[in-house]
């Protein structure tokens, strides 16, 4: 069973946050371990098994990156642990600069405000990213899609990064 | 839930009866215990009406008393007395700041306590206090707990969960769940309101800080963030205040534990007395000092300043892991006795932008919770009332090149979970590899907490980097961590149910049990012997269900005959009392009936989200 099949959709980037939520709750809200408390180890652990089954499928789906790369895993496109990278010369540079943003923003007159520009940037772009995945997705360009999932990889490395330089910066 | 559950009338072993189940608040200060009488959670009182029962445990060369009576020789007998143990719950010695405390340490890794009686670990003390509340509900309820649901902090890491459930079994407790302490209070809170929406759980206890951010929707409660301190509370205030008055009278030298303990309750008085009034006067006469002066409130909240906006902090985090602004919390609980100190409730205030709510007792809060969810747990509520979704409250990771983390598990996912990553060798002809699994945020080793640490061999010698290892990771719903390694071609497999190195090994917790009830004539082999045929008559009824109800669909008739021979092989031996063999056909039937039940489990799920409408999710 796909992560889809599991929820009872059907494959697709664009998707309901709110429905896919709901369908998560009616499915832990019967295959919970603490549904089986007073029941056999066997099926506690069936029902362990299950619910993490669940989690990760839920996790997979709700996240875009995830899901756009797991779509594409379901076309036989498998983006995870490859060693194969962007090429896009533009973008690289692109990305060079970003990072010297990132780097710098210690030495920011105003590292906060400096922080939240970066972080309004990244986002803006990744969205960007985001919606070309859409139509190459739909369009059934799937070669390209796994090229822009490659990207926004590269953004979501970004962001992540500039989460923890936030957390050093303001001694969160 | 009807899955595994259907029995037909009259095929049902038992009929249904009221269980009880309590819900015990294990506090580094003071601990509770609760149950649910007529749909209702009440804290249990001991003879004279007292609620709380202080965490504090002494030590006699022949007896242990725990709680107020105990608490009565904390300055007089501090080297046995034993007060805020959860402090040292699953830590090393070495984690320890021993400055504040009076005890004695014996030299070893864990931290040991020598009292008169001999030494003591962590473990056995909580164990004490754990007995004592159990015998609290025994006497109230007339009758022992069918099963307990135990409360930690949010922020406990493996080792503390797991100290605390062998506390739990050393005390002869059948624990439901662990249960994270804000998620209690969010319970005791949600099930009254009936809410929505989104709640922030501040709790500020003597010894830990949590905070959670929780979902509330149609009865599922869904953690979406956890964050705190596991080094942090109202104790801290009190050492704030200590040093203060350390300042004021002049003392430089706190090598005397009586002095120690006396500045400490001085500290405490005036820090409850800072609660409603804006000044107190703190009187030192002791050991040699005299000392006369006022505290004010607003010299008190500089003192603490930093502590709560370590909390405030805390919050921040937790927020953004959960993707939650702050203006989208609907309420804010507050939960933990240091959650009256007048700083902390401006603070949290002037944080979440609203009043927080205190209409429950801080103290009993989360006691209540644990009631409720004790209560659904043993199976008294009807189906899908409340579900909990908690999360791993840390990263958990596993040591690579270079002394560097990787992140098998991120904090924050949803328990229970599975998770694997796979990781190759890198010399040529390796036949092992040491697996060392951390815990922690940060990106070296030596930052992380180390968990567990074994060994995967018989890899075939292959060329650096040819041979694949699957690391996989679980974490049950109590947040509980086990770990395998496999290798993908030859399928040689090691794994550990992770224990870490300072806290108990089974066998010392059967040594240990036996030890605690070896003056009762209820011996070890009883009790193992009991647990074995109840697991038993529960296998036979759920598989009798479970075959009654698809074994014609699921199964092919030489299928179903093995599984009714392990039944019925099972059914014998439940009778006698040979444990081992008990255990034993358990293990055959499990084996035979593994794809039946893993069939089950999988058409139902198939079939639980089918002609339901969108809306009606």
């Amino acid at each position: 069973m796909n992560y889809f099949e599991l929820f009872s959709l059907t494959p697709s980037y664009q998707l309901d946050l709110s429905d896919l939520a709901g369908r998560y709750r009616t499915l832990q809200s019967q295959f919970h371990p603490d549904k089986f408390a007073g029941e056999s180890a066997q099926a506690q652990a069936i029902a362990m098994q299950r619910a993490a089954q669940i989690n990760d499928a839920y996790q997979t789906l709700k996240a875009p990156l995830n899901r756009a790369q797991y779509l594409l895993s379901l076309q036989g496109i498998e983006l995870a642990g490859e060693q194969q990278t962007v090429s896009d010369v533009e973008f690289l540079m692109l990305q060079m600069e970003l990072r010297e943003q990132l780097e710098g923003l210690q030495a920011a007159a105003d590292p906060e405000d400096a922080i939240d520009k970066l972080a309004a940037r990244l986002n803006k772009d990744r969205r960007s990213l985001s919606d070309d995945f859409e139509s190459a997705y739909n369009e059934g360009h799937y070669q390209q899609a796994g090229d822009i999932v490659r990207k926004l990889k590269f953004y979501a490395r970004l962001e992540q990064q500039l989460q923890q330089a936030e957390e050093q910066l303001l001694d969160f | 839930m009807a899955l595994l559950q259907i029995a037909e009338p009259g095929q049902s072993a038992a009929p249904h009866q009221h269980k009880l189940a309590v819900g015990i608040d294990l506090g580094t200060t003071n601990s509770l215990v609760a149950t649910v009488r007529s749909g209702s959670a009440k804290v249990l009182p001991d003879a004279n009406g007292n609620l709380l029962v202080p965490s504090v445990v002494r030590y006699q060369a022949d007896a242990v008393t725990v709680g107020l009576e105990a608490a009565e020789h904390r300055i007089s007998d501090s080297h046995n007395t034993i007060t805020s143990v959860k402090r040292l719950l699953g830590k090393k010695l070495a984690d320890v700041d021993q400055s504040h405390l009076p005890y004695r340490f014996a030299e070893q890794d864990s931290p040991l306590i020598e009292t008169v009686a001999g030494p003591v670990n962590p473990i056995q003390v909580s164990a004490e206090i754990l007995k004592s509340l159990a015998a609290r509900a025994s006497e109230s309820l007339q009758s022992e707990p069918d099963g307990v649901v135990i409360t930690v902090p949010a922020y406990f890491d493996d080792a503390q969960r797991q100290g605390t459930k062998d506390a739990a079994q050393l005390a002869g407790l059948h624990v439901l769940r662990l249960l994270n302490e804000p998620t209690a209070a969010a319970i005791a809170y949600g099930l009254d309101s009936g809410d929505e929406g989104v709640i922030a759980v501040y709790d500020l206890g003597g010894g830990t800080f949590d905070i959670s951010i929780l979902r509330l929707s149609k009865g599922v409660f869904e953690v979406l963030a956890t964050g705190g301190d596991s080094a942090l509370g109202g104790d801290d205030f009190d050492a704030a205040i200590v040093g203060w008055l350390q300042q004021q009278a002049g003392i430089s030298d706190l090598a005397d534990s009586q002095l120690v303990r006396q500045l400490y309750s001085l500290a405490t008085a005036a820090k409850v007395a800072l609660s409603d009034r804006d000044s107190t006067e703190i009187v030192l006469d002791s050991h040699g000092y005299q000392w006369r002066g006022d505290l004010s409130r607003s010299q008190f909240d500089e003192l603490v300043a930093p502590l709560v906006q370590r909390s405030i902090r805390a919050c921040r985090r937790a927020l953004r892991d959960a993707g939650i602004a702050q203006d989208e919390v609907g309420e804010v609980v507050m939960v933990g006795g240091s959650t009256r100190v007048p700083k902390v409730r401006e603070d949290v205030a002037s944080f979440f932008g609203q009043q927080p709510l205190t209409s429950i007792d801080p103290d009993q809060v989360v006691a209540i919770g644990a009631a409720l969810q004790a209560d659904i747990l043993v199976g008294n509520k009807k189906d899908g009332e409340l579900l909990l979704l908690d999360v791993t409250p840390l990263s958990l990771g596993i040591e690579t090149m270079g002394g560097l983390v990787e992140k098998v598990i991120p904090r924050n996912t949803t328990i229970p979970v599975a998770r694997a990553q796979e990781f190759t060798t890198f010399k040529d002809g390796q036949t092992a590899m040491a697996i060392h699994v951390l815990q922690g945020e940060r990106e070296l080793v030596d930052d992380c907490r180390s968990l567990a640490r074994f060994t995967l061999r018989d890899i075939p010698p292959l060329a650096a980097g040819a041979a694949h290892i699957r690391v996989t990771f679980q974490v049950d719903a109590d947040g509980l961590l086990s770990v395998t390694a496999m290798e993908k071609e030859t399928g040689a497999q090691a794994s550990v149910q992770v224990k870490p190195s300072y806290g108990l090994e089974d066998d010392e917790v059967t040594r240990m049990l036996k030890d605690s009830i070896t003056h009762a004539k209820d011996d070890i082999s009883m009790r193992m012997l009991r647990e074995q045929q109840v697991e038993a008559s529960r296998f036979i009824e759920n598989m009798t269900a479970a075959l009654d109800a698809d074994g014609e669909t699921l199964l092919a008739a030489d299928e179903r005959t093995l599984i009714e021979q392990a039944m019925q092989a099972l059914a014998n031996v439940a009778a006698k009392d040979d444990v081992a063999a008990i255990e034993q056909a358990i293990k055959t039937l499990d084996q035979q009936s593994q794809e039946f039940a893993a069939r089950r489990m999988d058409n139902s799920i198939k079939q639980a989200l089918k002609g339901q409408s969108v809306e009606g999710l």
